[in-house]
């Protein structure tokens, strides 16, 4: 059992998941509210890395941010250290690639509100943020909670863009499921029998946890 | 109602923040070695932590796959390629500190699992014959494209005339060990793999394997170079791979060694 590889694997996702529940919360929330010319193309664009091989994102990556590249020199020039091959550099890909997760169904939780409940609290004279806070968000928990909890899961099961652009360093780069992959190569299979057992049990527990705490919530809202 | 929802946001947020400071950035040297090195370079890290007190990590991977890594700036600190070319390329554009050294020359062999209806022999004639008859299902090598002992196979297999009645039945592995992987699953009748990887005693116990002659096929020149980041521990690793101790492990799985009339 690789424990650097898993506890790498949680520090991506935890870590993807703090970054992304502002966005989700934010993008979410404005999807699902507002209407505007091209918000067609800008909910197909937060839906792509659904769709697109983790191989053509992966791609760009090592292009866009590898060395030579204008944002890998500002990152280099800032921190001082280079983006693709690092943690960092895997951060950043997981938060672009589980857009799709993080977004998507908090803005069908937005959208669930009904539009008198908004106009009510604005009514009562609450701000913005005052009814996000105290009146939608508890009611579009539910879906930011899915959102974050897909975001979670999902990391923890990306293997190609890893693979692509990780290099598979231990304790950097290393994923759990890299480590997988590799224990597979190197014929240690009940190595990777066990490892995958154990991302089987903690994927199980993470999802179920949400199924019941949405329904726990639905309960105590209605 | 709200106030609670709100602070478990906060205080989920707040936990994860808590729990996860980014890992920090070790100091150790990272290798990148083809994987036909998978069991042999893995022996010689363990003898050298042992002899020197000092540790390397290990990434395996396809030489090309590495190669391409190294130029978008990848922090390995050795490089060592199942091929040489790759190594000559990345001199040449300034990535290493020099050509590096000729470590070792490795062989291909066919390699079969237990139980496989085709039998190894050095000159393929049970694979031409079963191939001939409609026998094989699958036959596993790396991918010729871009990984050097796929190349190699593929040469041989030329010289052989099999490959061209082969192709429909290939399948191939993003390096030499996922080759094997795929040879010796059971779902192939074989494959061409490394034979520093026959020999491993992971690999060894699945399955009978011929050597191919080396004729058949350019030399697997095996070079390694330091690279432009390569620190002390680093270059004490490139100069132990150099050493008797490392060299008597490499000969074990079945390499060439450069002084050794490879």
């Amino acid at each position: 059992m690789d424990w650097t590889a898993l506890s790498l694997s949680l520090q991506l996702a935890a870590w993807t998941v703090a970054i992304l529940l502002p966005v989700s919360i934010v993008m979410g929330r404005f999807l699902a509210y507002r209407q505007f010319r091209g918000k067609g193309l800008v909910e197909a664009l937060v839906m792509l890395p659904l769709v697109l091989p983790p191989t053509v994102f992966g791609f760009y990556l090592l292009v866009a941010f590898g060395r030579n590249s204008p944002v890998g020199d500002l990152w280099q020039s800032l921190f001082g250290s280079q983006l693709v091959f690092t943690f960092e550099g895997l951060v950043l890909a997981s938060v672009i690639f589980n857009l799709p997760f993080a977004i998507q169904p908090a803005q069908r939780g937005f959208e669930a509100i009904p539009v008198e409940v908004r106009e009510a609290a604005a009514c009562c004279g609450m701000s913005s943020p005052a009814s996000l806070w105290q009146v939608e968000l508890p009611l579009a928990w539910p879906g930011v909670m899915t959102a974050m909890v897909l975001t979670f899961a999902h990391t923890l099961g990306e293997f190609g863009i890893v693979l692509m652009v990780g290099g598979s360093i231990p304790g950097e780069t290393k994923t759990i499921a890299i480590a997988i992959y590799d224990r597979v190569q190197g014929f240690d299979d009940r190595g990777a029998a066990i490892m995958s057992a154990v991302l089987v049990a903690i994927s199980l527990f993470t999802i179920a946890l949400t199924y019941w705490l949405s329904a726990r919530m639905g309960r105590r809202l209605s | 109602m709200p106030l609670k929802s709100s602070s478990l946001v906060a205080a989920l947020a707040t936990l994860l923040l808590a729990w996860s400071p980014a890992p920090a950035r070790s100091d150790t040297p990272v290798i990148a070695a083809a994987s036909d090195l998978q069991f042999a370079v893995t022996e010689v890290a363990q003898a050298f932590t042992a002899d020197t007190g000092m540790s390397v990590r290990l990434s395996f991977g396809s030489t090309g796959n590495f190669s391409r890594q190294i130029r978008e700036g990848a922090p390995f600190q050795i490089f060592m390629a199942a091929d040489e070319e790759f190594i000559i390329d990345l001199a040449r554009d300034g990535f290493t500190v020099d050509e590096g050294d000729l470590y070792a020359v490795g062989r291909i062999v066919l390699m079969v699992p237990h139980g496989s209806s085709l039998s190894p022999d050095e000159n393929l004639d049970a694979l031409a014959e079963m191939l001939a008859a409609g026998e094989i299902s699958r036959f596993a090598i790396a991918n010729p494209d871009h990984a050097p002992y796929g190349m190699r196979a593929r040469e041989a297999l030329i010289k052989r005339g099999l490959w061209d009645d082969l192709q429909p039945f290939l399948v191939l592995g993003e390096n030499v060990s996922q080759a094997a992987q795929f040879a010796l699953s059971g779902n192939a009748e074989g494959g061409i793999i490394a034979y520093s990887l026959a020999l491993a005693p992971e690999v060894a116990p699945r399955g009978r394997y011929a050597l191919i002659p080396e004729e058949w096929h350019a030399p697997l020149r095996q070079r390694m170079a330091l690279l432009n980041n390569a620190d002390s521990a680093a270059e004490a690793f490139y100069t132990y791979m150099k050493e008797p101790a490392a060299r008597e492990i490499m000969r074990r799985y079945g390499f060439v060694l450069p002084e050794d009339g490879g």
